[in-house]
């Protein structure tokens, strides 16, 4: 465990500072100077001018970049022009509800994927383990933004049933979250399929049904259980494309977390935000990452023992 | 394989090919100009006729432009944006992937530092702030999908070619004295073929949905190019009295995704049998 830890942080050291390099020089190469969004475009050239010598924009790139390193490693992402407010600050206080969000998205796919998958890839029944296919193929090939309006028409505008945007209470949720996780249940149900299928051949499921159990207490019991590992590690680390399918998924249900605000960060040029936000997002993902891999390790004792004397 | 079957599996072919002449021909075809807005016409129902004496068969806009117009121009948008960012995507990932694996060392190791900071982000939050800083155009919007992109065809291409590269012909043409240019693109090049086109037609349907994610966030093309994620963005206000504006190129899209989906398994089943 500590030898994987060990292994794994160097790396995501690096690729930490790899993400926050390739963020500033983004930003950096785009169009439109900083000073005037900051002041208003209606300042005098003097003021700008000022401007861009208190910030340091007169500068060298190289020393505007160790600038900027030092400032994050003290964790000082800048101010919000817009919002006057330190940008991390702002960034975290959207934290909740996109977490809120993705949860409930990766329970939602793990539950259905996993009953999708085990139905699939347990019986020998052909049709089943067509129509999951095909099910499949539908829910990673439907827009999400396209599926959250249907659902919107359908459920909030002509059934009423539940609120349309928003958050708040449990019924504002189900709307994003089902629509967050209809991709990542494809996903899940692919994989418990395949690992099911290869479980099912074990000889220790011959055993399980050669001592009398019935087939779902075999498939439950001893199939599904040998085939929760690959999608604990899928699990984890799909959560990065997950938060990504959230910054669209919370623009059609006005959901207030961290992907409306980027995009109205990058709408706004508030690089502060876009900056603060996507290190974030970077730094969940490699936290992820490491965690992925210690999960494996921890639920196989195959990786776990491999390489011991 | 029975007939019934067979049919089904021409299926994928010949919606892609649908969509293929739709982008190409559909403007032709289709006299109107999607772009047109006409007032006295707005939000007219599939099926009606427009002021202009026209049938609407999709009905219209709110601005009064013809739904099924503007989805025949989406058609060519996502056509042109999914195989130009798959193109660039493609070729930037096997030049780098195979001189990876053919030069191994530290070469291959900073292209596989640079796959970990780039999957550090989810693709399509790299694409919405690229995208969105820079001028909206079709070219940001292209290299903006692409810099992800590239990763999957730069990691099949590596793969290919550290399994290549130890091999027979691989040595004959070095004693030989062929040059490394010419090694990596006529004996090494060559194996990559089989997976990359099926890699390529898995990344096209993901393009195209990322490209019409971005034009329903209103970031990345100009409001002057008809796509389908900005149809469907226009539609939302008015979904309670206007379903059809934000359904119809939903449909168009979703049609188009899982044609290439089926089309992508066939292709990767082929290359897996031929093996």
């Amino acid at each position: 465990m500590v030898r994987i830890v060990a292994r794994r942080l160097p790396v995501g050291a690096f690729v930490m500072w790899g993400a926050v390099t390739l963020i500033f020089l983004i930003v950096r190469w785009a169009p439109g100077d900083p000073a005037t969004l900051l002041i208003g475009s209606d300042a005098s050239p003097a003021e700008i001018a000022g401007l861009r010598e208190s910030l340091g924009l007169n500068e060298p790139l190289w020393s505007q970049y160790l600038h900027y390193l030092g400032q994050v490693l003290t964790g000082d992402f800048g101010n919000s022009y817009r919002l006057d407010q330190p940008a991390m600050a702002v960034v975290l206080g959207r934290l909740p509800a996109t977490l809120e969000l993705t949860v409930a998205a990766t329970v939602i796919a793990v539950l259905a994927g996993l009953t999708l998958g085990t139905i699939a890839g347990g019986r020998a029944d052909r049709v089943a383990d067509r129509l999951v296919s095909a099910i499949t193929l539908g829910f990673q090939s439907f827009p999400t933004f396209w599926v959250g309006i249907m659902l919107i028409l359908l459920l909030a505008l002509t059934f009423q049933a539940l609120p349309s945007a928003g958050s708040g209470t449990a019924a504002h949720l189900v709307m994003p979250a089902v629509t967050l996780a209809l991709p990542f249940v494809a996903i899940v149900a692919r994989l418990t399929r395949s690992s099911v299928a290869e479980s099912m051949r074990e000889l220790y499921v011959q055993t399980a049904r050669s001592k009398g159990l019935t087939e779902p207490q075999v498939l439950v019991g001893h199939v599904l259980r040998n085939s929760l590992i690959p999608v604990v590690t899928v699990v984890a680390l799909q959560f990065g494309a997950l938060l990504g399918g959230a910054v669209v998924v919370e623009n059609v249900f006005a959901w207030p977390g961290l992907g409306s605000l980027v995009v109205n960060a990058v709408a706004n040029r508030d690089y502060a935000v876009v900056q603060a936000a996507t290190l974030l997002i970077a730094g969940v993902i490699v936290v992820l990452n490491l965690v992925a891999d210690l999960a494996y390790s921890a639920l196989d004792p195959r990786i776990r023992l491999a390489g011991r004397p | 394989m029975n007939r019934p079957r067979r049919i089904l599996a021409a299926l994928p072919y010949l919606v892609l090919g649908g969509y293929g002449l739709v982008a190409v021909l559909g403007p032709v075809l289709i006299g109107y100009n999607p772009r047109a807005t006409d007032v006295v016409s707005r939000l007219l129902p599939p099926g009606s006729a427009t002021g202009a004496g026209e049938v609407a068969w999709l009905g219209t806009d709110a601005l009064g432009r013809d739904v099924l117009a503007q989805i025949v121009y989406g058609a060519r948008t996502s056509v042109l944006i999914g195989v130009a960012t798959v193109l660039a995507s493609a070729v930037i990932g096997l030049t780098l992937g195979v001189i990876a694996g053919y030069a191994g060392g530290w070469v291959d190791a900073v292209l596989t530092r640079c796959f970990d900071v780039l999957l550090a982000f989810p693709g399509i939050l790299l694409a919405i702030v690229i995208a969105g800083v820079f001028e909206r155009s079709p070219v940001v919007v292209v290299a903006a999908l692409s810099v992800t992109a590239w990763i999957p065809f730069a990691r099949v291409a590596r793969g290919s070619a550290l399994a290549t590269r130890e091999r027979g012909w691989v040595d004959a043409a070095r004693v030989m004295g062929v040059g490394h240019v010419a090694t990596l693109r006529r004996h090494i090049l060559p194996f990559t073929a089989g997976p990359v086109v099926a890699l390529a037609t898995l990344e096209f349907g993901l393009v195209v949905l990322a490209e019409a994610g971005l034009s329903f966030l209103g970031i990345g093309l100009p409001p002057s190019t008809v796509s389908w994620g900005q149809i469907i963005a226009g539609g939302k206000d008015y979904l309670q009295i206007a379903w059809w504006i934000s359904t119809l190129p939903g449909i168009a899209l979703t049609l188009l995704v899982i044609s290439v989906g089926l089309f992508s398994d066939q292709l990767t089943r082929r290359t897996k049998q031929s093996h």
